[in-house]
Order: C-alpha cells, then sequence, then structure tokens
C-alpha cells in the first residue's frame, strides 16, 4: 500500500516532462509502469547494457491505479503491464493503446500460439499486446494450520473460504481476501455454479449473500501485494490472491525459516485463468523504445530468468527448459494440462454491469 | 497601484480553489464513458443528473457520508482531550522549557506523514513489536489483531492532527490573564473550580477552533482510514476513491465530493465566526 501511494507520487512528478514535444530522434529513456515484485532486476539491467536506453521503472499494486492514470491521458509511460481483462480489453476499446508494430518485434513468434488466441476475447488480432505472465487466482493456505482447526475439510477447495462454518472456525488463524472485485466475483460466482460473467441480477445476489455469510470471519480485504508480504509472515492462514503471489511469498517463508508453511491452491471447482499483457499506451513518448524492450522481453532465456525471479509462468514454450527445475515442475506455477483444462477466462463486461459489480463488492466490504 | 497586492492572494485563490471547483462541478455533471478521459462534456446530451441522484438515493452514500462525519467528530473530540493537558502545560511551563516542548509539538511535522503510517503499520501488524512484546512476556499466546481495525484508524487519526489541536489552544491559553486564576484563588476557589469557572469557559473559543481544525479535514480523510481502518470503514473519502479508480465513475466522484464540500461549508463557516470574533 505505501508502495502504492509513494508510485503515485512519484508518477506525479513523472507527469510533468511528459509533454508531447515530438521529438525527432527519440530520447533515450524508457519509461515502464509493471507490477510491484514483477520482474528479474537482471532483464533490467542487461537491456539498459544492451541498448543504452536508460529505464525509469515504476510499479503499482492494483489494476485501478494504473488505469486511473491512464485514464487522465499523458500519463508518460510507454510500457504498461495491464491484466487481460478487465483493464486490457477496457484500454483496448478505450482506444488508449497503440496497435504494436509487429515488424519490430522480430521475437513475436516466440509465444504460444494457443494461449494467444485465448486473449483474442480480449484483443482481437492480438493487436495491442504480447503476453508478459499469466496465472490463476486461488488461496493460499498454510495447509498445517487448517488442518489443525479443520481435520475434514477438502484441503483443495473454495470451501474452505465461501463454506461460512470452515471459514468461521478458521478466522482465528486469519482470512484475507484481496480487494478486487474483478478478480474475486468470478471464482464466487463459479463456486456457486453459476455464469461467471454473468449480469443476471439473482445470480449476483447469491454472490453478495455468500460474501456477506463470511463477512465477520474475514480479517482483510486489502491489495493483493499486501498479502503477499503478510502471507509470508504468516499472518493469515487462508488467503484469497494471485497463484504466483503465494508462490513468492512461500519462497520468502522458507527463506525466514520460522516454519511457516504455505501452499498454493487452485481450487478444484475451476479457476480464473488471466494474462498480464505488455501494451505501449497511446501517447507514449518512446514508442520506439517501448517496441524494443518488448521484443527483450519476448527472448526465451530473458522470460525464463523472469520466471525464475517471479514465479510465473510465461507464454513462451521456448523458455520452459531454462526455468529452473523447481519452478518448472511446480504445478502450481506452470500448471498440468488436466488443470489448465478446469481453468475458465473471463469476457469483458457493460460499463453498468461493473459498476453494479463493484457496488456490490464495496457492500461487501462495508459489511452491510 | 494600491490594488497590485491585492492581485497575488485573488490570482492564487482564482487559480488553486476557483478553477479547480468549477472543474469538480462541471465534472459531476458530466456523463461516464468509455474513454480517455472517462466522461463526456455535459454538452448535447445536456446535464447529467444521475450521479447526485446515485448519491442522494443510495443507503450506502448516506452511511459513508455518516460514517466519515462520526470519525470526524471522534478524533476532533479525542484530540480536544489529549491538546488541552497538553497546551495547559506548555502555558504554564517555565519560559525556558516553553520553546522546546513546543518543538516536540511540532516535530512529526518534520517527518512525512506517509513513513510514520508506515512506522504504525509495522508496529501493529501481527508479526510487529507490539505483538510480540507482548508474546514474549506471555500476556497472549496469538497475536492481537491490532491492524486494520477502528482503534488502529483512531490512533491514527489522533497521531495525525494532534498538532492541529494543540497550537490553537495553547495561542487561546497563553492569551489569558493569569491574574484571573489567582483572584479566582484569592477569593478561596479551589483547584478544580478555578479550572471549571475561570480557565475552561476562556478557553472555549479557542477550543472550539481547535475542534473545527480538526473536524474539517478529518471528515475528507483517506490515506489512514486506508492504510489503518478495518474494510468496514467506509468513509466517504474512500468511497470517492472507489468510485473515481474502482468504477471510472469520474461524474460520481466529482458529485461526492461536491457534496462533502457542502456539508463541511457549515464547520466552515462556524470557524470563521470564531475566528473573527476572537
Amino acid at each position: 500500500m505505501l508502495r502504492r501511494l509513494l508510485a503515485v507520487a512519484l508518477c506525479a512528478a513523472a507527469l510533468l516532462p511528459a509533454e508531447p514535444v515530438p521529438a525527432r530522434a527519440e530520447e533515450a529513456v524508457l519509461n515502464v509502469y509493471n507490477w510491484s515484485d514483477y520482474i528479474d532486476p537482471a532483464a533490467v539491467e542487461r537491456f539498459q547494457k544492451e541498448t543504452g536506453v536508460q529505464v525509469r521503472y515504476d510499479v503499482f499494486d492494483s489494476l485501478e491505479t494504473l488505469e486511473g492514470k491512464l485514464s487522465a491521458g499523458h500519463s508518460g509511460y510507454d510500457v504498461i503491464v495491464p491484466t487481460s481483462e478487465p483493464t486490457f480489453s477496457r484500454l483496448v476499446r478505450a482506444g488508449a493503446l497503440k496497435p504494436l508494430d509487429r515488424a519490430k518485434l522480430p521475437n513475436w513468434s516466440n509465444q504460444d500460439a494457443t494461449l494467444l488466441r485465448q486473449v483474442e476475447s480480449s484483443d482481437p488480432g492480438n493487436r495491442h499486446g504480447a503476453i508478459y505472465l499469466y496465472g490463476t487466482v486461488g488461496l493460499g493456505i498454510r495447509a498445517d494450520k487448517v488442518r489443525e482447526l479443520l481435520p475434514n475439510a477438502p484441503l483443495d477447495s473454495l470451501d474452505l473460504l465461501l463454506k461460512p462454518e470452515y471459514a468461521k472456525r478458521l478466522a482465528a488463524c486469519g482470512i484475507a481476501v484481496m480487494d478486487s472485485a474483478t478478480d474475486v466475483l468470478p471464482s464466487v460466482l463459479h463456486w456457486l455454479g453459476r455464469d461467471a460473467d454473468s449480469t443476471d441480477g439473482a445470480d449476483l445476489q447469491a454472490a453478495e449473500k455468500a460474501l456477506l455469510a463470511i463477512r465477520p470471519h474475514v480479517r482483510a480485504i486489502i491489495a493483493s501485494g499486501n498479502i503477499l508480504d503478510a502471507l509470508a509472515t504468516g499472518e493469515y492462514c487462508v488467503a484469497m490472491t494471485y497463484s504466483g503471489d503465494v508462490i513468492q511469498a512461500k519462497a520468502r517463508a522458507d527463506e525466514a525459516k520460522q516454519g511457516i508453511q504455505l501452499r498454493y491452491v487452485q481450487p478444484k471447482e475451476g479457476a480464473q485463468l488471466w494474462f498480464d499483457m505488455l501494451a505501449i499506451p497511446a501517447d507514449a513518448p518512446h514508442p520506439e523504445a517501448a517496441h524494443r524492450f518488448i521484443n527483450f522481453l519476448l527472448q526465451p532465456e530473458v522470460m525464463a530468468g523472469i520466471t525464475n525471479a517471479v514465479h510465473y509462468p510465461n507464454a513462451i514454450p521456448a523458455a520452459t527448459p531454462l526455468v529452473e527445475e523447481a519452478v518448472r515442475e511446480d504445478p502450481n506455477v506452470y500448471p498440468t494440462p488436466e488443470m489448465l483444462a478446469r481453468t475458465f477466462t473471463v469476457r469483458a463486461l457493460s460499463p453498468q454491469a461493473e459498476r453494479a459489480r463493484s457496488r456490490l463488492w464495496n457492500r461487501f466490504k462495508a459489511g452491510r | 497601484m494600491r490594488r497590485l497586492p491585492l492581485l497575488v492572494p485573488v490570482l492564487w485563490l482564482g487559480l488553486l480553489v476557483a478553477v479547480p471547483l468549477l472543474v469538480v462541478l462541471v465534472l459531476s455533471v458530466s456523463w461516464p464513458a468509455e474513454g480517455v478521459p472517462p466522461f463526456n462534456l455535459p454538452g448535447v446530451a445536456g446535464l447529467n443528473g444521475d450521479s447526485f441522484a446515485l448519491v442522494l438515493g443510495d443507503p450506502y452514500y448516506r452511511a459513508a457520508f455518516l460514517k466519515a462525519l462520526v470519525v470526524a467528530g471522534a478524533t476532533a473530540g479525542l484530540c480536544l482531550l489529549l491538546a488541552f493537558p497538553m497546551a495547559l502545560g506548555l502555558v504554564r511551563a517555565a519560559a525556558a522549557w516553553r520553546a522546546p516542548l513546543l518543538l516536540l509539538v511540532l516535530l512529526p511535522f518534520w517527518t512525512g506523514f506517509l513513513p510514520r503510517l508506515g512506522a504504525w503499520i509495522g508496529l501493529l501488524r501481527d508479526e510487529g513489536w507490539i505483538n510480540h512484546l507482548l508474546q514474549a512476556w506471555g500476556f497472549i499466546e496469538t497475536p492481537l489483531p491490532l491492524l486494520y481495525s477502528w482503534p488502529a484508524l483512531f490512533l491514527g487519526m489522533v497521531h495525525a492532527y494532534l498538532p492541529f489541536a494543540v497550537l490553537p489552544l495553547y495561542a487561546s491559553l497563553s492569551r489569558l490573564d493569569p491574574v484571573l486564576e489567582e483572584a479566582a484563588a484569592d477569593l478561596g476557589a479551589g483547584g478544580f473550580t478555578v479550572f471549571r469557572t475561570i480557565t475552561l469557559p476562556l478557553a472555549a473559543p479557542g477550543a472550539a477552533a481547535a475542534f473545527l481544525l480538526v473536524f474539517i479535514p478529518a471528515a475528507g480523510e483517506y490515506v489512514i482510514p486506508e492504510l489503518l481502518g478495518p474494510p468496514s470503514a467506509q468513509v466517504v473519502g474512500r468511497v470517492l476513491w472507489q468510485e473515481f479508480f474502482q468504477n471510472r465513475d469520474w461524474p460520481t466522484a466529482a458529485a461526492l465530493a461536491v457534496l462533502l464540500l457542502l456539508a463541511l461549508l457549515i464547520p466552515i463557516h462556524l470557524f470563521q465566526r470564531l475566528e473573527a470574533r476572537s
């Protein structure tokens, strides 16, 4: 959270030099705006060394922050990393992204064609984005603690969070949910056996009822980045968040050797699959450097390094053999084909439908 | 030529108060849209009254206003309770001590606001110092959920706003003629009676000013409830953020801002009258 506010402050400063001065030869600078804890720092260094382009790297920890800044225009960023739904597709529809020039991206074809097709529902023809990393939404759990409180509960199910009788028992050791209607509601709807993209009033009411039933037992509804930090120190025993965040938290917890055993659970009922996209804002001041950076990232050895660092899978098949074995073999990082079959993607919703969902979410947070 | 000095404050007010206010007003009757920026000005389509209708009609927003006013009132009250003895101590302290003590009140202002809140987060979290100490001393077995709670929220609010209450109280108490209190004591009044019948009534305008000086900014507070408060602390500042960033509904966010300003005009007016009188 602090990081987010700092990022906002930094960006306010970055806004100033973003005047659209028509430069003939582009200045050798690149402004990158990415999620926090979401890159291999060595990759940025290598890019700077190879190209001589100075990278100004800035981070956000919620899509709202990214989109808020993009919506105002003149964000000054050259490369951003929005999630396929809802932000990336909305930016595509709003005309806020520059179509990628494939001629400047010879490494484009390194990407997995099947995964690219899945993103086409957000970006027809894949014109505006390359896949950076992807993952699922699920639960980070401390299995030993959960077992202590609930000897018979299934550990691989959203029941742990969404069944009030379980949530009530687990409240003692801490339940957290990431503060994101778009990343939590689809899974709740899916768990209820309803359409994850539903805009039907009855479906949404059912989801709201289910969420309010567990609300008294939820301790924190905070940004995913804060959940990562707190999971690593063992503050929650069940947290709904992004797959790779749990795996990063687990790596930190293992390193700290305080006996905190974390595990990522991809819910057996089905998990929301999402893609983080590399995209260029329409008014990016340095589009040349932006294309070079995206092309640089799409190399197998660079992507493998990023996956090793952040424990999210990439969409470049040639990178997989270069990824550390422990990461590559972990089905929570690289889902098996059966696990991928049990995922679902979400579609774009109308602004009215999104607002209805967001207000539902706020009522859940307020607990009324 | 004589009017020239007036130009600076007028320009200042115009650029930094009137223009932004006008922007917010226009925004509040604009139409939300998908695009950059995400709204259409009230042109051909006419004014959009939906945002005000939503904010005034939906009990969720009314509750947010009410919560913000209660939080601001409680914060101002708590600040006053703490600030009164502090200000009195400052006034009564030996002259040599007064400057360093006043400095201690102001010192927190010299560090950034966010690092101080960050320090509270570090202290209050489950793995923070407070819980570690309580556990080490055997008072508790499992950590107390201190962070993201109402007490944490008020701790942060009082910490941030206390100097705003101490300073006006100190100013009004230092204007108080000590002879009056001495006279009351000479006439046989006990310490508490002197305080109740002389000090307190004379300090009342200063106390009211201190209360309002905390209340007004606290009512729109966003950062502290967001960083320290429980999820249920949906005060108007947070709701405004959500409308702006989560819903990208800038007109509704602007309507909330306009209504908050209107609600605060009453205490602002009271404050000005108090200032004018003293």
